[in-house]
């Protein structure tokens, strides 16, 4: 009961902050410049959390997401511009390709652990790269032209939809068998937890949002391009969840905010921003492991709060 | 006689990664760490090497051995300020820090000189000879020499000196190798900044016979040194060697074959296949997992 309490007060949340900036658009408070950075704000978002279901909730530590954003991207991208489909249904087919495409990066690699699941996502990342390098229909190395479609409304619905569903998978039962698997894999499979089968789920469903992100992503610029889905924007993800909290999905998105905003402000200057990105990962690392957040969740911090003020 | 000319072409790249997978496989071997910043101290050995041929006009033998010690103690650096306290550390943790340390290297370079590539001046007589019918230049002939004794030396260091022996008693087992004595510290520092040493040289190396330098270079030979380090078997010195051999040689055979743009590919479906079929590598001990 209060669990669908706050569940209802957070799609009253979620409706509130989509009335207001649309409110502000709509009143031409907030001109391109802003829309666009919120819309890609979105985006990074939907990234941060697409991972953090994987590193953070199932500790399968993949450092190729960008690979799923291309997939999703480019295939949306198709969908649109060569096949003339609707951009909702180009959305779903850029996630559902990058689900599948999850799965099958998945089900071989999610055998290795650690280093080697790491190393060999990257690897499937630069694969799936090259393949679009060199596929002459999406325009090889030039790239591919692509109609600006991307709204603050699909942007906005498609971080609810992700966090959503994130969240609410890993409050599920299955959420917490992966949750186990981070914690201990040798334990939780001697647990009776099907310990490939999750990783996989897990997997797959960040593969689908990472795609849906990568839809958006490829109709808010007019052109995508193979070398923009390399590391670095792998790095870029990875940053923010690693930033907010290994296992904090409010702190993925906290952190994918942020740094969103930093990045715009420092767009002008891009060795900065990487100097500032590479530093500040090193020194959460060294100094907090865990990330900003920890585990926690940002309700977590008011409730804590609570607690102190009764005792008080 | 084109396959001769290709398969020298394909060593010499080959030995390239091999210089560099060997750092990645010593230090991996000691301290379970994938020091990414690796192929970024292969970028810096390049650029110092730049450096001391075209602003301080030196030869190529004086410009490598300054590139090497300069590597080798920015390797120790690296190792005392990143890595020391994550010793204890998860391994994801460790591996995020050597993912910063490497963007860090590189875009502090790029933020002092800026992201344009440098043309490496020419230091070596560069002609070409033909054997049995094949052109071969003399500068690979010279690069392949090169690294031959740069190995040779490293499996002298390692087999026969002390540092060596404390090594390899690290590698094994760092607390029983305390226990016995050994200054666990200092031998990673050594792995460390031997390690650096090879990829610097493997940085002058690559700027001669590749004349072509960027900031960003480390990137992709990082990943492909460490490729090779995992075909070989983590862990295992003559592993690297061979595995980067291999990997030169296969890279220079598709693109020989026509699909130039594909050899980068090839080298992560290697390393796809290797670690589903054999993650052991070539050389490498299959050890089961302790629960």
């Amino acid at each position: 009961m209060k669990k669908s309490k706050s569940f209802w007060g957070y799609c009253l949340l979620a409706l509130v902050i989509y009335a207001v900036v649309q409110l502000l658009i709509s009143m031409q408070l907030l001109d391109l410049y802003y829309q666009n950075m919120l819309i890609t704000m979105c985006i990074n978002i939907m990234l941060a959390v697409s991972l953090h279901i994987v590193i953070g909730i199932t500790g399968q530590f993949s450092i190729g997401h960008a690979g799923f954003l291309a997939v999703g991207a480019y295939l949306s991208a198709v969908a649109t511009m060569k096949l003339g489909l609707p951009f909702p249904i180009a959305i779903l087919i850029g996630a559902v390709v990058a689900a599948l495409a999850g799965l099958l990066v998945g089900i071989p690699t999610l055998r290795l652990k650690g280093d080697y699941l790491a190393i060999a996502t990257l690897g499937f990342a630069e694969i799936i790269r090259i393949v679009f390098l060199n596929v002459d229909y999406v325009g090889g190395a030039a790239g591919m032209v692509v109609n600006h479609m991307s709204t603050w409304t699909y942007a906005f619905i498609g971080v609810v939809i992700t966090i959503l569903v994130i969240s609410n998978f890993t409050n599920s039962r299955h959420g917490r068998g992966c949750i186990a698997i981070r914690e201990d894999e040798i334990a939780a499979d001697a647990m009776g937890i099907n310990t490939t089968y999750y990783k996989v789920i897990a997997f797959a469903i960040g593969s689908f949002f990472a795609g849906l992100a990568g839809a958006i992503y490829a109709h808010n610029f007019y052109i995508i391009q193979p070398t923009t889905f390399g590391f670095l924007k792998s790095f870029d993800i990875l940053i923010y969840v690693v930033l907010g909290g290994l296992g904090s999905l409010s702190g993925s998105v906290l952190a994918a905010i942020l740094l969103t905003v930093v990045s715009t402000y420092l767009a002008n200057f891009p060795e900065t921003r990487m100097i500032i990105y590479s530093l500040v990962l090193i020194l959460v690392m060294l100094y907090r492991p865990t990330g900003l957040m920890g585990t926690k969740e940002i309700t977590d911090l008011f409730k804590i709060g609570k607690k102190g003020g009764s005792k008080a | 006689m084109e396959w001769l000319q290709q398969l020298v072409n394909g060593i010499s790249l080959g030995s390239i990664y091999a210089l560099i997978a060997l750092g990645y496989t010593m230090v991996y071997g000691i301290i379970k760490l994938i020091n990414f910043a690796h192929g970024d101290v292969f970028m810096l050995g390049a650029f110092i090497g730049f450096y001391a041929i075209a602003r301080w006009d030196m030869g190529f033998f004086p410009a490598l051995i300054i590139s090497m010690v300069v590597c080798a103690i920015l390797g120790v650096i690296i190792e005392r300020v990143a890595y020391k306290r994550l010793r204890n550390a998860t391994r994801i943790a460790a591996l995020i820090t050597a993912i910063g340390v490497s963007l860090l290297i590189e875009y502090t370079v790029i933020f002092f000189r800026g992201a344009s590539p440098e043309a490496y001046p020419g230091v070596l007589p560069n002609k070409s000879i033909s054997i049995l019918g094949a052109n071969i230049s003399t500068q690979s002939i010279f690069i392949l020499g090169v690294t031959v004794v740069l190995m040779i030396l490293l499996q002298f260091i390692v087999h026969k000196t002390k540092i060596g022996k404390a090594m390899r008693a690290v590698s094994h087992d760092a607390d029983a190798a305390r226990l016995m004595g050994i200054n666990v510290d200092n031998t990673i520092s050594a792995t460390f900044a031997i390690g650096s040493a090879l990829a610097g040289a493997a940085g002058v190396i690559f700027g001669v016979y590749y004349t072509k330098i960027d900031p960003l270079m480390g990137v992709l030979p990082g990943l492909k040194a460490f490729v090779a380090a995992v075909l070989g078997g983590i862990g295992s010195i003559p592993g690297a060697m061979v595995g980067g051999l291999v990997l030169g040689v296969v890279e220079t055979v598709v693109s020989a074959l026509g699909y130039s743009l594909w050899r980068d590919a090839a080298a992560f479906v290697i390393l796809i296949l290797i670690l589903i079929l054999k993650p052991s590598g070539i050389f490498g001990k299959n050890a089961r997992e302790k629960v």
